[in-house]
């Protein structure tokens, strides 16, 4: 089966995917829920793509298919904004508090912390890209040591509000919100266009990239920064979702085994979307689960992603 | 710092732990203790004090353990899932076990952390690219994986808040009749230091070690088993604190070089020292309210990490 | 012509190359020799800009390679390091087509197509061109990356130990197709080399270094000298003439 026909295959069950999800159990009241609908089929689309294809960048960059780009502290830091908000003010201001503002007020601050980051790092000639990583993640960590300590200070019942603030939702999501959200993934992919034809390139690793004539350091700046800020976006819009970008590309690497980046990004952007809208559908529908999408994606990610781990692998 | 220094610091801290809280018990009433101050002496100060030297202690040698057994000054329980896996377990024995006693629980968080880490030695095997960056990266993600999964079933049975005790280490919990199990840690140090050569060569490879007659599968799994049960005990009683197990073990060998036998009882002491200095101040910081162990550590633990990190030589 | 003037690499404090002038004649091969350590790699590297100097000049064709765009210059000159594990499972002849990326960003053309096919045809590689890299041994991987260095059709080649792990038939067969690249296409091939006798059979220069500095440089037929080799290896190193080249014989 020719990657053409795979992809055509993706966009056929995506389709049926979202039709299903728009018209299912509609029970006549389609003015009603066909708009609320459409903005939980749009947030899907949006993040899963985003986090999809920062994820395949981020892996390309770095030369290894196990990392996700959220591992560099941005989803506690997510985390620790949402609970020193709660914690500062009380919960009333977290759900009255702008919400447009709450999220570019956090999507600034995520991409702002990326940025120190890697400018302390780059400072250095030399360093490796997984000494970025591992700091990032340290900040991680101790964002998180931080948060749950506010966590334990603050009574149950504002907790219950920065525990749903834990687990991506596609529930609650706003117009406003979403259109703040697509304008910024549309400029970001606008930027990152000329960058596109480096992709291929680049998963040579740096030798290569520079022998034939990539400003590596250059380029490899800008995505990384490319990437920060659709994480960041997809985060603040529904909730972390760490292991989704993971568990996505690697099902697009091994379905479409090929190397070159317009299809495998095409391919990862279908697989996520199919992956969050049949959850949904299957969550919402089959088991009527008490449980976010984002904690069962994880936990399946996180499965497939040790299975990948323990078996014969070549790719890093 | 020549050991009598750190055994000096080490009993003027204890003395000091001992004397610090919200009932005030000053040095000078040592000989004439009130009924009420001698309980409170007895019933929390003192197993206070014994749970954090054993912990301290504990978690440093156990540390110093992996790093010999995987060549990688970056390894530690809190790197190689090892810590993640043990809440897991303790998160599956409240969950299915809910009757059973702490020695069940720990059983079972035992389980699950030797498993954890054999997983992290197993995908260690498989790691291609051995860079000394990249495998504590690969071991947090794995912890990342495993707590995702706890995350999973917490949310879906409504553990999360309560399971946050035993996700971040506190002391003040502790008291007579509810730490005693840490005692258990006691006979695993000592058999820790009667094997600490056989772990150093059997770190040089498995080539290197059965060259040298040693029973190379039999010393690791000894090795691997000793940090799952003190990590378990530990994070059953005192909760998880992070850190320890990497920072101690390193700071020890940028003063006294890499031989594991002249640094076994340096690492031992400063361990105790140092998770001491970090209750102390986590008491006082706030009075008359304490900072949980976790937290302190984790932020000072997080901060001299990546000290370490950041003054390693670029070219290394 | 590549000219290098005063320049510096440090690391950690060590000067791994020192003040380092040279020029490399156009159309020659021009070997790098020396004990491990001496900074051959390392001036390699700056000389691709795979790695920046810490002080001096690098001059390509008169131009600074610091003012050169990354883009252009990759037409001018290219590299392969002696490591070359790649993560990405591709066919030879896609490797190959890589070369072209600073021609076409990416858009083969016709004309990219026919370097592509030369190259695979100069090393060799018809029969196995749609084969996966890791299908393939050790020599004929090196001969597919030499290929995409080949179809990147570059004034000034440089290859950073291309014998590194092969038997003696394919070092002598790459060798041979260095010496081709230069006689026939005019190519200007710079290599590092371990093996001396390598560097005497094929090389029309050499360069001696030895802690960062070049101790010695001229025809090959000056440095192949005991005395000169002395100096550079510490070792005494007899030289014989067999079968027209100078051979060392330094075995015992």
């Amino acid at each position: 089966m020719s990657n053409r026909t795979k992809l055509s295959i993706l966009v056929g069950i995506s389709i049926l995917l979202a039709v299903i999800f728009m018209t299912i159990d509609v029970g006549g009241h389609w003015d009603y829920v066909l708009p609320r609908r459409g903005k939980k089929l749009f947030a899907i689309l949006l993040t899963g793509t985003a986090i999809a294809f920062s994820t395949i960048v981020f892996q390309t960059i770095t030369n290894n298919r196990i990392l996700t780009p959220s591992i560099i502290g941005l989803d506690s830091l997510y985390m620790l904004i949402q609970t020193l908000i709660v914690f500062l003010f009380g919960s009333t201001t977290l759900t009255m508090m702008n919400k447009n503002f709450r999220f570019i007020l956090a999507v600034g601050l995520m991409v702002l912390f990326a940025g120190l980051l890697y400018r302390m790092l780059f400072k250095k000639e030399g360093r490796n890209i997984y000494h970025l990583l591992l700091i990032g993640l340290i900040f991680g960590t101790f964002f998180s040591s931080l948060s749950s300590f506010m966590q334990k200070l603050i009574d149950p019942n504002e907790f219950l509000v920065i525990q749903d603030k834990m687990f991506a939702s596609f529930n609650n999501v706003n117009s406003d919100i979403l259109l703040i959200a697509l304008a910024g993934v549309l400029l970001t992919g606008i930027y990152f266009a000329k960058f596109n034809k480096y992709l291929d390139v680049l998963a040579l690793g740096r030798d290569h990239a520079v022998n034939l004539g990539i400003s590596y350091d250059y380029v490899v700046k800008r995505m990384l920064i490319v990437v920060a800020i659709l994480i960041s976006i997809a985060t603040a819009l529904v909730g972390p979702i760490t292991f989704l970008g993971l568990l996505v590309a690697n099902v697009a690497y091994q379905f479409l085994n090929t190397y070159r980046h317009k299809q495998l990004i095409a391919g990862a952007s279908l697989i996520s979307f199919i992956a969050l809208v049949g959850g949904q559908l299957i969550l919402e529908r089959v088991f009527t689960f008490s449980t976010s999408l984002s904690v069962i994606i994880n936990f399946i990610g996180g499965v497939y992603f040790i299975y990948l781990l323990l078996k014969e692998n070549k790719s890093w | 710092m020549k050991k009598i220094y750190l055994a000096a610091l080490l009993i003027a801290f204890s003395v000091l732990s001992l004397f610090i809280g919200v009932k005030s018990i000053s040095i000078t009433d040592i000989f004439h203790l009130t009924g009420d101050q001698w309980e409170i002496l007895w019933i929390s100060r003192i197993p206070r004090l014994i749970s954090i030297i054993i912990a301290g202690v504990s978690m440093s040698i156990v540390g110093l353990i992996m790093q010999q057994l995987t060549r990688n000054k970056f390894v530690s329980p809190t790197t190689a899932g090892t810590m993640d896996s043990a809440s897991f377990g303790i998160m599956v024995s409240m969950l299915l076990f809910s009757s059973v006693g702490p020695l069940g629980k720990m059983s079972v968080a035992f389980i699950f952390s030797l498993t954890g880490t054999f997983i992290f030695m197993k995908i260690l095997d498989r790691v291609k690219y051995k860079d000394t960056i990249f495998i504590p990266l690969v071991g947090l993600m794995f912890g990342g994986i495993v707590s995702s999964a706890t995350t999973f079933f917490a949310y879906k049975y409504d553990l999360i808040q309560s399971m946050s005790a035993w996700l971040y280490g506190d002391f003040s919990m502790i008291m007579q009749g509810r730490y005693e199990l840490i005692y258990i840690s006691v006979p695993l140090v000592v058999a820790a230091y009667l094997y600490a050569n056989k772990f150093t060569v059997a770190g040089m490879g498995e080539e290197f070690a059965v060259n040298l007659g040693l029973n190379y599968k039999q010393v690791v799994n000894l090795g691997l088993v000793l940090v799952a049960l003190v990590t378990s005990v530990v994070v059953l009683t005192v909760g998880s604190i992070p850190f320890i197990g990497l920072i101690v073990p390193n700071l020890v060998t940028m003063y006294l070089g890499d031989n594991l036998k002249n640094n076994l009882s340096h690492t031992a002491l400063l361990g105790a020292v140092f998770v001491l200095a970090c209750d102390i101040l986590g008491r006082v910081v706030i009075y008359p309210y304490e900072v949980p162990i976790g937290l302190t550590v984790g932020v000072i633990g997080s901060g001299i990490f990546l000290y370490m990190l950041m003054r390693r030589k670029s070219y290394e | 012509m590549v000219k290098v003037r005063g320049v510096s690499k440090k690391y950690g404090g060590k000067m791994v190359v020192d003040r380092v002038n040279v020029d490399i004649a156009k159309g020659k091969i021009t070997s790098f020799i020396g004990p491990n350590g001496a900074g051959k790699s390392t001036l390699m590297s700056m000389i691709s800009r795979l790695i920046t100097k810490d002080e001096g000049e690098i001059l390509i064709d008169d131009k600074e390679i610091g003012s050169w765009k990354s883009g252009e210059l990759a037409k001018k000159i290219s590299i392969l390091k002696q490591s070359n594990h790649i993560n990405i499972k591709l066919k030879v002849k896609e490797l190959v087509s890589f070369g072209r990326f600073p021609y076409s960003q990416g858009k083969l053309t016709k004309e990219d197509w026919i370097h592509i096919d030369e190259a695979i045809a100069y090393m060799d590689l018809g029969s196995m061109q749609d084969k996966y890299l890791d299908e393939l041994s050790g020599g004929q991987k090196q001969r597919a990356f030499i290929a995409m260095v080949i179809a990147q059709n570059t004034d000034y080649i440089l290859l950073d130990e291309p014998l590194n792990n092969l038997d003696m038939k394919h070092s002598v067969q790459i060798m041979k197709v260095l010496r081709r690249l230069v006689d026939e296409l005019g190519k200007t091939v710079i290599i590092v080399i371990h093996d001396i006798n390598f560097a005497s059979c094929y090389s029309d220069y050499i360069v001696a270094l030895k802690d960062g500095i070049i101790i010695k440089e001229g025809t090959t037929d000056e440095i192949m000298d005991s005395a000169v080799l002395k100096e550079v290896y510490d070792m005494d190193i007899p030289v014989e003439i067999i079968g027209g080249n100078k051979i060392c014989v330094y075995f015992r």
